[in-house]
């Protein structure tokens, strides 16, 4: 870890405060909220597959029983938005837990299986439980309010998402230079080599796995809130996909890749809209190249061209 | 008391007996080392001890308790620390950082404190390095304090996976052939390292091929052959043996 | 009671055959890579997409499914050259991401050349359906079984008795021994993903009749075929044809007796129980990692 590492956050923290006043109209004002929004989970998951080196083929799952527990509980409970909030990230960080004990024994393809199914699982659930959910069609989410006032213009979601960003930024920076972010680098590295200096691995999968479908599941709820609706497919295995993609072409074990892979994945689709019923074609084509161009991802790959650290 | 009692120690791959029926104890303070052919089970041995396999049957015990079984990190926080003959080397950190790791168990170890920068945590970090610095430099690799690991030498990474293992405190060093792959130089410098480490006060469990080694650091050699016991003794005695000689040179009858 | 039970077995072994040929198509690139083809079944699709468009042009039907066989085998070897070769030895997850870019591919170009409709092949041999004690049995379904049948039969005879199949082996057991005694390990690969992607195509074109078929059919069923992969223990060959006959027994049973909306999420459920308890799948050896 470099000593400037922190030089990026307040790079980024620039951006977010610049950003507002200079973005043309409310088409992009939408756009950068759902990049930073897919920063903060792609943040998360980067700790869990780039730094401890564990694959999850199935954190939309999460991330939609977050966006179901905002919209379920206040319509059909009244409950508060917040509490809502907290109470999916209390049920899917309980959930991650309880699987997690098993699923963490297992290595490599049996493990992307078993994230897989998790997933899946949950998005069939939230598809067939219609008198909650309104099943395939998926449906509204009342307006979050914060102290008193609605949030609801573009504006004031802005403030609030990039605030949770560069506050995930800074803490992420923070764990991965810590005794835990070491010992979980290092299992990466070599597992064997970590058991023998101490380190429960086990433990640790199972605390950062819970720690990022934690994530997954408030962006979950703070994205229904902002869209204003939720369907199943925020949850199915394409999203999970979607979210895997973003870690691996911004890069692994970056945390400023997580931000660059984000954005770029955000942003693909609608660059893509003018391929008139090419978008999959290309959309499948690009993940294809870059990978096999940039197996590392494209913040690694440019910071070893230019010899920088990360 | 040993420090170390090995009892009937016995593991089992489908139909091959790896390790078979072998007792030896280890005095504190003391260079045990291991010696025998390739395949005789040196290695095998140490993964039994240092918990990476589990005995098929057998005692281990550590200063009497029994401990044949448990996972490698109960025996870390019971001071039992370890190099691997295959370098395992966390090639995704700075070399400095692979000696951190070492260090794990006297840290504080709080995921929230530590995403939230508690100054305390800061602190120790920084105590942290100072002491790894010191270890990489007890074990001669300070020229490589800043560098990656990834760019390190293969002597050098020998290396640095004993100053991983000494950032643990110890008081049991299992080192699986340290000077494995190493030159003339380079191996004298090992040497010299293990005396050190042993006049530190910990004691050293040694597997090594080079006998000029053995001979010189060791208090008591232990002689496997295909899974079994056939020797034990001091250097004096192993070299006298005659079964150690038929071993190493062949019998002709 | 007998009839209903029998009705749900013959729905679940057939589909089940269809999961065991792209089990064991994961099962065969798997071996020869390490790589999880999530393109699998892409190549399910495609088979019974060609084979509706050859039909309709008016091909006899042998021909047309010999087509629909080949042009999937064509696109896997494709997907080898281009994408999974240039990227020896990368991640899993790198290795993942690039298949699942492949399968985007491949339906993004079904869609634009066949649209998003969904199509129906006619039945082999007729529709007059089999009655076995009160429950029916469709022809198609024998063609099914036939073939899968016969299919396991051929591989097993090509990875026992034939040299070539012997050195698809021995290059899955140890790469660096198989090509220290001369095998072209190159070709094997080649030939694991041609094989593959035939035996998709060929599931595919067999369930046809029975379920309909359309440009987005390969995700579920391509999942549930690394399901039955992984149920018989990833890389076992016989493990997957029995993984692939019990995730389609066990969905058909679950759909009949409990419930139907949960039909997809069965396989699912049934292999997370299963790697809880049996962290290798059900034929799965035990592995001790050298240090």
């Amino acid at each position: 870890m470099k000593k400037n590492a922190y030089f990026g956050l307040y790079i980024v923290i620039a951006i977010l405060i610049v950003l507002p006043f200079v973005l043309p109209n409310s088409f992009y004002m939408d756009l950068v909220i759902r990049m930073a929004i897919n920063a903060v989970i792609v943040l998360g998951l980067n700790l869990l597959i780039g730094f401890a080196g564990q694959i999850s083929l199935g954190h939309a799952g999460f991330l939609g029983i977050g966006a179901y527990a905002s919209a379920v509980l206040p319509t059909h409970f009244g409950w508060h938005p917040l509490l809502a909030m907290g109470a999916g990230a209390a049920v899917t960080g309980a959930l991650a837990a309880l699987v997690a004990r098993p699923i963490f024994k297992l290595k490599g393809h049996y493990l992307a299986m078993a994230t897989l199914g998790l997933g899946i699982i949950i998005n069939i659930a939230l598809r067939n439980e219609a008198q909650w959910t309104g099943g395939p069609d998926g449906m509204a989410v009342p307006a979050m309010g914060l102290f008193g006032f609605d949030l609801s213009s573009d504006k004031q979601w802005y403030w609030v998402v990039a605030l949770l960003l560069s506050v995930s930024v800074w803490a992420s920076l923070n764990l991965i230079d810590s005794p835990f972010g070491r010992a979980l680098r290092a299992l990466h590295g070599s597992e064997v080599a970590s058991q023998v200096v101490g380190v429960d691995v086990v433990r640790y999968k199972v605390a950062i796995f819970v720690m990022s479908a934690v994530f997954a599941s408030i962006m979950g709820s703070v994205t229904a809130h902002y869209v204003g609706f939720v369907s199943p497919n925020f949850a199915d295995f394409f999203h999970s996909i979607e979210l895997v993609t973003m870690v691996v072409i911004g890069g692994m074990a970056s945390v400023y890749g997580s931000l660059v892979g984000a954005v770029l994945l955000t942003a693909l689709p609608q660059a893509l809209a003018t391929f008139e019923g090419w978008e999959t074609v290309v959309f499948g084509a690009i993940l294809m190249l870059s990978m096999i161009f940039m197996p590392k991802g494209l913040v690694p790959t440019l910071a070893a061209k230019f010899g920088k650290g990360d | 008391m040993s420090m170390l009692e090995v009892k009937d120690l016995s593991i089992h791959f489908g139909g091959v007996k790896a390790v078979q029926n072998v007792t030896f104890s280890i005095d504190s303070g003391i260079v045990y080392s291991v010696i025998g052919p390739n395949g005789a089970g040196k290695t095998t041995l140490f993964n039994l001890i240092t918990g990476v396999y589990k005995p098929t049957t057998g005692e281990i015990r550590l200063d009497g308790e029994a401990i044949g079984g448990k996972s490698p990190n109960e025996l870390a926080t019971r001071g039992v620390a370890r190099t691997f003959q295959n370098l395992q080397i966390c090639m995704n950190m700075a070399a400095i950082e692979n000696v951190m790791v070492g260090a794990h168990l006297r840290l504080d170890r709080n995921l929230l404190k530590a995403a939230l920068r508690f100054p305390a945590l800061k602190r120790r970090d920084r105590e942290l390095r100072e002491e790894a610095a010191e270890l990489m430099r007890f074990v001669g690799l300070e020229k490589y304090v800043e560098t990656r690991a990834d760019a390190m030498s293969y002597g050098a990474l020998k290396r640095l996976e004993i100053a991983r293992a000494l950032a643990m405190k110890p008081r049991l060093i299992f080192l699986d052939e340290p000077a494995a792959g190493l030159n003339p130089k380079e191996t004298i410098e090992v040497d010299h390292l293990v005396r050190k480490i042993a006049e530190s006060g910990v004691t050293v469990v040694l597997v090594e091929h080079d006998m000029k080694m053995v001979m010189n650091l060791s208090d008591r050699i232990l002689v496997l052959n295909y899974g079994k016991k056939l020797a034990e003794g001091t250097g004096e005695e192993i070299r006298n043996n005659p079964d150690v000689i038929a071993a190493y040179l062949g019998t002709h009858d | 009671m007998l009839a209903q039970f029998l009705q749900f077995l013959f729905s679940g072994i057939t589909v089940g055959a269809t999961y065991a040929l792209a089990a064991l198509g994961f099962t065969l690139i798997y071996n020869a890579s390490n790589v999880i083809n999530f393109a699998q079944g892409e190549f399910i699709m495609l088979g019974g997409m060609l084979a509706v468009f050859f039909t309709q042009m008016g091909l006899p039907l042998p021909v047309a499914l010999m087509l629909a066989i080949l042009i999937p085998a064509i696109v896997g070897v494709l997907v080898e050259k281009l994408a999974i070769e240039p990227v020896k030895g990368a991640e899993t997850v790198t290795l993942i991401i690039i298949t699942i870019g492949a399968s985007l591919v491949i339906r993004g170009l079904t869609t634009v050349i066949f649209g998003k409709g969904t199509h129906s092949l006619p039945a082999f041999s007729g529709e007059a359906p089999i009655e076995i004690l009160g429950a029916t049995l469709m022809p198609q379904s024998l063609w099914v079984l036939g073939v899968t049948a016969l299919v396991v039969v051929a591989l097993w005879y090509f990875f026992n008795r034939t040299l070539q199949g012997k050195a698809m082996l021995a290059t899955s057991f140890n790469r660096l021994a198989a090509e220290l005694v001369g095998i072209n390990t190159g070709w094997v690969l080649f030939m694991s993903f041609a094989m593959s992607a035939a035996l998709g195509a060929l599931g595919g074109i067999l369930i046809t009749p029975i379920t309909l078929t359309s440009y987005d059919v390969g995700i579920m069923l391509g999942l549930k075929g690394f399901v039955a992969a992984v149920v018989g223990g990833l890389g076992n060959g016989l493990g997957a044809v029995v993984g692939g006959l019990l995730v389609g027994i066990l969905e058909a049973m679950g759909a009949g007796y409990i419930s139907s909306a949960y039909k997809d999420a069965i396989p699912f459920v049934l292999i997370l129980f299963i790697l809880f308890f049996m962290p290798r799948g059900l034929f799965g050896g035990k592995s001790t990692d050298r240090v």
